[in-house]
């Protein structure tokens, strides 16, 4: 099987493997007490902090582990939120953030704040004037912005909003979900949020990087650990795990990212010549090296999905009939293109050049057969 | 985004449509491919109106537009709920 669905979960890279099954071990213990098991534990616990600090460009006491990169998203947006009540209660995030970002937001309104949001063009990007500017009103608190698309792969102009909110006095979010592990943390962010399953290191693992200076207070119930920015019981193995593949990754990055780059190019160049009526969506150059997007005419998107899977593609597709809701992404809504017989192609380290040529080979008689059963011809 | 659109104070109200598709109820994307196969059975520059409440339609009757280089005169919502997508046939 081929596996092109990096972008929801990137395999385990080798070296979270091997350190996840050393540290089941020797992190076992609890990293808060004081024996001599439970020191080794703490030991290395913050020396996966110290390494994480080091790879982001932070310093270890800023970096917190959390369960889930959802979980980092929610406690930075909500938490920074409470902590800059008094500058006000107006959050400005990017219309196609993650949901996790977005249902924050949500959160925040129902406690009686605003949120603004900018809406992106064509390819999914903010356009910078319009992000400064909802940025300098007068009483926002907070500002999102993803560093790259989950969906379509666009990069933010996440440097020139960081501009921005240093001149406004305005701490700003960045979720580089979909970025750490690939690309250099770009500077200027207050507040960083990240998930280890996305860059090759297990589940249940979330970096919040909070900076030094940017007034954050917990919106959850006290709680000792992760200096009372993350409640509940470390998971330490897994977090030693998360920060093995990180150093990892960004030691294979430049190489990797060219590959998959070349790759993700030979597929939005094919895909059009090779199926009639696409659109691929997304910045064709400043996106990120894996992800690339297209949306067939006429098709279902869960009709490609199913039959992808029936020949050994597994990709994921924003379209409504294949998402749990019966919306279609917001993502693709915002940008303002098509919903319905989306694909998302997200390539994983290592992935073949092989496999992306048979899926370029299967992919064109998939999407003609599908629109023939329903009555569609395409040339 | 592509959103509604009301004609502004003053201009011309939208020519009456010369067809309209009723894919009320029906997923997308059956609306889009019901338009393709009518668009071509009105006059040119004569319009064609979606009724539609599948979400998806809401931004994939503009997106095909945009697409098919047809236009998309505007959408307005129906009492009822779901939206009346108005397409001029460009050729």
């Amino acid at each position: 099987m081929a596996y092109f669905d990096a972008a929801s979960t990137e395999p385990l890279h080798p070296a979270a493997r091997e350190a996840l099954i050393t540290a089941l071990d020797a992190g076992a213990a609890d990293p808060a007490r004081l024996y001599g098991a439970a020191r080794r534990s703490r030991l290395l616990l913050e020396r996966a902090r110290a390494e994480a600090a080091e790879a982001i460009g932070a310093r270890p006491d800023e970096v917190s582990f959390t369960s889930s990169g959802t979980q980092a998203v929610h406690l930075g947006v909500l938490g920074t939120l409470l902590g800059r009540r008094r500058a006000g209660r107006r959050m400005v995030t990017g219309a196609v953030e993650h949901s996790s970002v977005l249902a924050a937001g949500a959160a925040h309104e129902r406690e009686g704040g605003t949120v603004e949001v900018v809406g992106v063009g064509l390819t999914g990007r903010v356009d910078p004037a319009e992000y400064a500017a909802a940025v300098a009103v007068e009483g926002t608190a907070l500002a999102c912005l993803q560093t790259a698309n989950h969906e379509v792969g666009t990069l933010q102009p996440v440097a020139e909003a960081a501009e921005a909110c240093r001149a406004a006095g305005v701490p700003l979010l960045v979720d580089a979900a979909q970025t750490l592990g690939r690309l250099p943390v770009p500077p200027g962010w207050s507040v960083l949020a990240g998930s280890a399953h996305k860059w090759g290191g297990p589940a249940g693992v979330g970096l919040l990087v909070v900076r030094k200076g940017t007034r954050w207070r917990s919106p959850l119930p006290e709680d000792e650990r992760e200096r009372r920015r993350v409640p509940g019981f470390e998971n330490v193995p897994a977090a030693v795990a998360a920060v093995a593949a990180l150093r990892a990754r960004i030691v294979e990055a430049a190489e990797e990212n060219a590959r998959l780059s070349a790759l993700v190019d030979r597929i939005r160049a094919e895909v059009p010549r090779l199926v009639p009526d696409v659109e691929v969506v997304g910045e064709p150059v400043d996106r990120a090296p894996h992800i690339v997007t297209f949306s067939c005419l006429y098709v279902a998107g869960e009709a490609i999905l199913t039959e992808l899977d029936r020949v050994g593609f597994a990709v994921s597709s924003g379209s409504s009939c294949s998402a749990s809701t019966l919306r279609p992404s917001h993502v693709l809504e915002a940008m303002g293109v098509l919903t319905h017989g989306n694909v998302r192609v997200s390539l994983p380290r290592g992935a073949s050049g092989a496999d992306v040529d048979r899926f370029l080979s299967v992919l064109p008689g998939i999407v003609r057969r599908i629109r023939e059963s329903v009555g569609v011809r395409s040339s | 985004m592509a959103g509604m659109r009301r004609p502004e104070a003053g201009e011309a109200p939208p020519p009456a449509p010369a067809l309209t598709i009723d894919a009320l109820g029906r997923k997308c994307p059956i609306p889009i491919i019901m338009l393709a196969e009518q668009i071509n059975s009105v006059p040119l520059n004569a319009v064609v109106s979606v009724l539609a409440d599948d979400p998806a339609a809401f931004t994939d009757v503009p997106a095909w537009c945009r697409l098919k280089s047809h236009h998309h005169v505007g959408t307005h919502e129906l009492p009822q709920g779901g939206w009346a997508i108005h397409v001029r046939r460009n050729y």
